[in-house]
């Protein structure tokens, strides 16, 4: 796209939103009398539609609730609903419109990239950015200089901190002393999963047997496999995608490995089950944010206002969507007025903040320190097996 | 919470033992594979002197129609491997025609880059048509039984594919030593305006040899399927590359050195993988490949016959 195409687009954007909104001549930032203005800027359309769908009903049930409780600071929350497309062009642009409309924050878009389209809008702009499931590191960290993208925020963990979540229940819930790591070396996903679940399993007093790898499109594990299994480790870590953890998983148990082992979000596909077999599965374990079998009251008054309106229960991106909502709501209460600034030193100072997917603070990166969930093969089938607090 | 092996230190030398059985056992069982898919790369290049990249993405096409005469038709294992075996070696017949036969008197690296043309071609037209997602390969299609036998495990499909391998070799063997066609064949690669003017059919001969050569390549195709139980768009470049390099290391064109040279490949990788790191186990594949073309251009079979390429 050229510039001059993305200038025309953004125009007529903001022209568009202007007209939508009926509010064309309010300045930036400025709020009418009772109603707080926030952005969702969303993918509704493209790739990660299903994403945006999913989080956008989490948000604007939360926000329905907080509406019926009296809304915030008395006055009530006004959803700006705005679709991205699942590009990050369309994201800049959206944010761009958001923010000529008067929002005091925007919640999206779901994935990393989009994020990034949106970001340095934001930041020019200063107005605080919660994204609710993006979990590359980079979102709220320059990888580059180290420096804090000081607007941006998200409410899901980032990637590596799987890690912490399974080393932390495989050394306290699993007891086990020793454990092997048998990781996809060809991405940076499943290197920073096992790194975390190194140092924190380290950390706990247990032992790194051996530390093997796979790459993409591997489907011969064993030779590996029967390494590890000569160390006789009590877990083995696993981070990668199903593709090759399945199969992998499927040869470990065909070499007589039974001890328990784990993964994290990367497993979660209907061909886990197809390819390693049911059985095969049993004692196995990944990482989670959120399930909608927790008996947390919280997460239990969600799920069911959740089935109530949407009629289907709620899934993590349901529920990080809500989560996002919630944390910005609390932050304007925190902050006694909503102008974008104030929330953004108040989402900073979050501490214990009771959520859906967990009690969490925000850590000096911008990022949610919070309870994982650790979900359990049984029979071919996922259910909840403890909730870890870190 | 202890794994199933029923030794204890005082057992050592024992364990040690069964771990490198064990280890060999996987060794053979891939390096069957590899030698399945080597076979009819070597088989190709000694007739027509062509590198078929192509290879690993035939196998790859007769996985899927394995796949799917097995899913939808509900045919049985053999069945779908005949199926598949005819369907490849139709296809193979055709990519000649099509894109090797109009340059059989061009550079030999011309006919090299079409090669690989074909091969991205076979990639990216089936994830076209099929999408680039994985599919499972049905389970009935055979039925896996793991034996564990002191400590040592081994199933029925590791005997199935290694008995294949050994099987198809003997077949090859056969019809390149001892039938017309392969008369024909050997005639066409040693000199192919000669055996012009003896009477044979060039033309002909080469389409048998890529109807033959595409039709292993089916059938190990279809045994990948069975033995890994997913086949996707891009699973035939990597075992491609490493049979590549088996054909090589036995001596590209030489029949029983791919079955050797696979066999080779696949217990070195595992050896690798289990004393030394699995990181490394591809960078030490190909560092093989290196080794032989610097040391043994010719392979371990491979006689030096003095030809200039």
């Amino acid at each position: 796209m050229t510039v001059n195409k993305k200038i025309a687009l953004l125009v007529l954007a903001v022209f568009m939103l202007g007209i939508v909104a009926g509010c064309g001549g309010q300045k930036a930032g400025e709020q009418t009398a009772d109603t707080i203005k926030v952005g969702l800027n969303v993918e509704l359309s493209g790739l990660a539609a299903t994403y945006g769908t999913d989080a956008r009903d989490g948000a604007l049930l939360a926000l329905e609730e907080i509406n019926a409780a009296g809304g915030v600071l008395g006055k009530k929350l006004q959803p700006v609903v705005r679709d991205c497309k699942s590009t990050a062009d369309e994201a800049m642009s959206v944010s761009a419109g958001l923010v000529d409309e008067g929002v005091v924050a925007q919640i999206g878009p779901l994935t990393s990239g989009d994020v990034a389209g949106s970001t340095r809008v934001m930041l020019d702009n200063k107005i605080p950015l919660i994204a609710p499931a993006a979990t590359a590191v980079s979102v709220t960290v320059d990888e580059k200089t180290g420096k804090l993208k000081d607007y941006i925020f998200r409410a899901c963990f980032i990637d590596p901190f799987q890690g912490t979540l399974m080393a932390e229940f495989a050394a306290t819930e699993l007891q086990a002393k020793t454990a092997a790591i048998y990781k996809d070396s060809s991405t940076d996903y499943a290197k920073g999963l096992a790194e975390y679940f190194k140092k924190t399993f380290k950390a706990k007093g247990g032992t790194i047997v051996t530390e093997e790898g796979f790459v993409k499109d591997d489907r011969e594990f064993r030779a590996a496999l029967t390494k590890i299994r000569s160390k006789n480790p009590d877990f083995i870590y696993v981070p990668g995608y199903y593709q090759e953890a399945a199969p992998l998983i499927k040869q470990a148990r065909e070499l007589g490995i039974t001890v328990p082992m784990g993964g994290g979000d990367g497993w979660v596909s209907a061909d886990m089950v197809k390819v390693a077999g049911k059985d095969n599965l049993n004692n196995t374990f990944l990482t989670s944010d959120f399930s909608a079998e927790d008996k947390d009251p919280k997460v239990a008054g969600f799920v069911k206002a959740f089935e109530a309106k949407y009629k289907k229960a709620p899934n993590s991106f349901n529920a990080l969507g809500y989560e996002a909502m919630s944390l910005l709501a609390q932050a304007i209460k925190d902050a006694g007025e909503a102008s974008p600034e104030k929330i953004k030193m108040a989402l900073e100072n979050i501490k214990d903040f009771e959520g859906v997917t967990g009690k969490m603070s925000i850590d000096k990166n911008h990022n949610p320190v919070k309870a994982g969930i650790i979900l359990e093969y049984k029979d071919g089938a996922q259910v909840m097996r403890t909730k870890v607090q870190p | 919470m202890s794994l199933s092996l029923p030794f204890t230190k005082a057992h050592k030398e024992v364990a040690i033992l069964i771990e490198f059985t064990q280890q060999l056992i996987n060794g053979l069982s891939l390096g069957a594979i590899y030698a399945l898919i080597a076979l009819g790369y070597t088989m190709v290049y000694g007739i027509i002197m062509l590198i078929n990249f192509a290879h690993g993405d035939i196998m790859m096409v007769g996985a899927y129609v394995g796949f799917f005469s097995i899913s939808v038709l509900g045919n049985n294992i053999v069945v779908a491997m005949v199926f598949a075996m005819v369907t490849c070696a139709a296809l193979g017949v055709v990519i000649e025609k099509i894109a090797y036969r109009p340059l059989r008197n061009s550079t030999r690296i011309a006919a090299l880059i079409t090669a690989i043309g074909v091969s991205l071609f076979l990639e990216y037209i089936t994830i076209f048509l099929l999408g680039p997602n994985q599919r499972v390969y049905p389970a009935q299609a055979f039925t896996v039984t793991n034996y564990h036998i002191a400590g040592l495990s081994i199933s029925n499909k590791d005997v199935f594919v290694i008995a294949c391998a050994v099987v198809i070799m003997i077949i090859l063997q056969y019809i390149i030593k001892r039938t017309k066609t392969g008369k024909a064949m050997r005639a066409v690669s040693l000199d192919k305006d000669a055996a012009l003017l003896m009477g044979v059919s060039v033309d002909r001969t080469i389409s048998i040899t890529f109807a033959i050569g595409s039709s292993l390549a089916a059938a190990a195709g279809v045994m990948i399927g069975v033995y890994y139980n997913t086949v996707n768009p891009l699973m035939g470049i990597i075992p491609g590359l490493k049979a590549f390099v088996a054909a090589v290391l036995g001596g590209i064109g030489i029949i029983p050195g791919a079955m050797v040279g696979g066999l080779l490949m696949g217990i070195l990788e595992t050896m690798v993988s289990g004393y030394g790191s699995s990181l490394y186990r591809d960078a030490f594949a190909f560092g093989v490949l290196i080794l032989i073309l610097l040391i043994k251009p010719t392979g371990l079979f491979g006689k030096n016959t003095g030809e200039k390429v």
